[in-house]
């Protein structure tokens, strides 16, 4: 009886307000947009018995689908989702591979300070974090003011509304996801395996190549993964820092829904979303099984 | 002996020049007497000052309190009775939907977490307000609590937990006893964790608050969205510091909380 409660507890709130809204989700995808509260059509008439439950299903059909696709906003913005998510995972892999390898060759004592100053911005707010690259990058911030001091520019850079802002507000923010798993990898690697390396003629570079990277694997696809899933996602990086050039679905979405009004798009483009993502995400579980199996 | 080069002091100088300078500057122009942000015109404390008069600030700050406290707490309860089923209820039909459903809300997009629970508080007719956005908060954090919680119960030894069965205790009272102080650390970094993540949403919030509940992020971002503004690195300044201060302090409780396991595990295995 206990554990009966214990597991229904959870189960039944998760059903409740995990699975049940995504049915909702689902359902409002098939549906056609009208001037009602709710702004959509049809409605499960319950008092009409089997006929209301008939003609509930008939009235659900796929044409928000169709018209995702005949739209070329829609695409666009998923296959630009797909490529600026892309684009920063491997910039923050770039910058972040250094910085968790140089932790992982600190001194021992050293580690537990650096590996709390990583985690210190995550715990900060997010907005925060992105704002903070708002009065840098604009036209008279500082960035464009120190270039301008410094010589190398005549004319403030436009670079705050541009792609190029989402790409740095994207790498900043989600920086201690890619460095986190690399360093973790990193730190479990028995240095005589490079020592090893180096005495049977490997140069540094390809020890490095040959050896440390391939033993940091697991922590490269992680971090990856930890970047590119969200970032598909993403609302509040391209809203403050992108443009209206920067098309990302989850800005999309959240203009379907609070501009427009129109929730059966919207709620077809969640699905659209969901069903992109699946691959990835199994691709990240498959990869943290494997590990686990490695490790256990 | 790890080597330890220029490249290395490098990367670390810069990549930790980029995660700081960003929030120095951002802390340090809160103190500007200019209203421009990127012009410095002396030292101030005045936008501390309108920070704290504003009455619309004031109101969602302790809205967003409120709501953090209150869905971390309810998610920890839940989060940690979902690890426990995870890891020790052993099977029951129904636990792959179950454990589908704790690690899912993980890698969806707040967009469509938000947009589904906004369609289902609308469908069953329920207010928006402080409390649907508590239901919100407590369903996502939850399911990171118990990742939390469960990576810890894992590592546990279970023949404590039937010691103290075998010694007469009730599973309800080994629970208690036995299992709760040895997973304390990591319900309550789940607690942390399920506040902060409450305390920043904006996405989820943004979705399923009505007109009667305005939450910090919601009015930092409508107020960012007209550009910068310097109550707005007041307040950032504040959060800032807040977050600084709790995770230092926290760090240093777990050193501390270490430092006297290792010791008790040390007398416990001198032999009598």
């Amino acid at each position: 009886m206990r554990r009966f409660i214990l597991i229904a507890v959870p189960y039944l709130w998760l059903v409740a307000l995990f699975l049940i809204p995504f049915v909702i989700v689902l359902k409002i995808s098939l549906s056609d947009v009208a001037l009602a509260r709710p702004p959509y059509m049809p409605q499960l008439d319950f008092a009409a018995g089997w006929e209301g439950f008939q003609s509930f299903f008939a009235a659900l059909d796929f044409e928000n689908f169709w018209f995702l696709t005949t739209d070329d906003l829609y695409w666009k913005a998923y296959l630009s989702s797909l490529q600026i998510s892309l684009t920063s995972t491997v910039m923050t892999l770039l910058v972040g591979y250094p910085i968790a390898y140089a932790m992982a060759r600190a001194a021992p004592e050293w580690r537990p300070t650096l590996l709390m100053l990583v985690i210190l911005p995550f715990w900060t707010s997010f907005l925060i974090r992105v704002y903070a690259w708002m009065g840098i990058l604009s036209n008279e911030g500082l960035l464009n003011q120190f270039l301008l001091w410094l010589g190398v520019i005549n004319e403030p850079l436009t670079i705050l509304n541009t792609n190029t802002a989402v790409y740095i507000g994207i790498v900043y923010t989600y920086l201690p996801f890619m460095v986190l798993p690399i360093y973790s990898a990193l730190e479990r690697m028995d240095d005589s395996l490079l020592e090893a390396a180096e005495d049977l003629g490997c140069s540094r570079l390809s020890a490095f190549w040959l050896v440390t990277i391939p033993l940091s694997k697991n922590g490269i696809i992680a971090g990856c993964f930890l970047v590119f899933i969200p970032v598909i996602g993403e609302f509040v990086i391209p809203s403050l820092l992108g443009g209206s050039g920067t098309l990302m679905i989850g800005k999309v979405l959240w203009e379907e829904f609070f501009s427009n009004r129109d929730w059966p798009v919207a709620s077809a483009v969640a699905v659209i979303l969901l069903l992109i993502l699946v691959i990835p995400i199994i691709l990240f579980q498959r990869n943290e099984q494997k590990q686990r199996e490695a490790e256990g | 002996m790890k080597r330890f080069s220029w490249f290395n002091a490098t990367s670390l100088t810069l990549g930790f020049a980029f995660l700081y300078v960003p929030m120095i500057i951002l802390v340090f122009y809160s103190f500007n007497a200019s209203k421009l942000v990127t012009v410095w015109a002396g030292f101030s404390t005045q936008w501390y000052g309108e920070l704290f008069r504003n009455e619309e600030f004031l109101n969602a700050a302790w809205v967003t309190v409120n709501v953090a406290v209150m869905s971390s707490t309810i998610a920890t309860a839940l989060g940690t009775m979902a690890a426990y089923v995870l890891v020790r209820a052993g099977r029951f039909s129904g636990r792959t939907l179950f454990s589908g459903m704790i690690y899912a809300p993980l890698v969806m997009p707040e967009v469509i977490t938000g947009l589904s629970l906004l369609l289902l508080f609308i469908g069953i007719g329920l207010d928006r307000g402080v409390l649907t956005i508590v239901l919100a908060h407590t369903t996502f954090s939850m399911c990171y609590v118990s990742v939390v919680v469960s990576s810890r119960l894992v590592s546990f030894d279970q023949s404590l937990e039937e010691a103290a069965l075998d010694l007469g205790c009730s599973p309800f009272e080994a629970f208690r006893l036995v299992t709760l102080p040895i997973i304390a650390p990591a319900v309550i970094s789940g607690w942390l964790l399920a506040f902060t993540l409450s305390l920043d949403d904006l996405v989820i919030a943004s979705f399923t608050t009505g007109p009667s509940a305005t939450t910090l992020p919601i009015k930092i971002f409508s107020a960012v969205r007209l550009g910068v503004s310097p109550e707005i690195n007041a307040l950032s300044t504040i959060m800032i510091a807040i977050v600084t201060v709790g995770v230092i302090t926290a760090s240093l409780i777990t050193k501390q909380a270490a430092v006297r396991q290792a010791r008790d595990e040390r007398m416990a295995e001198r032999p009598a």
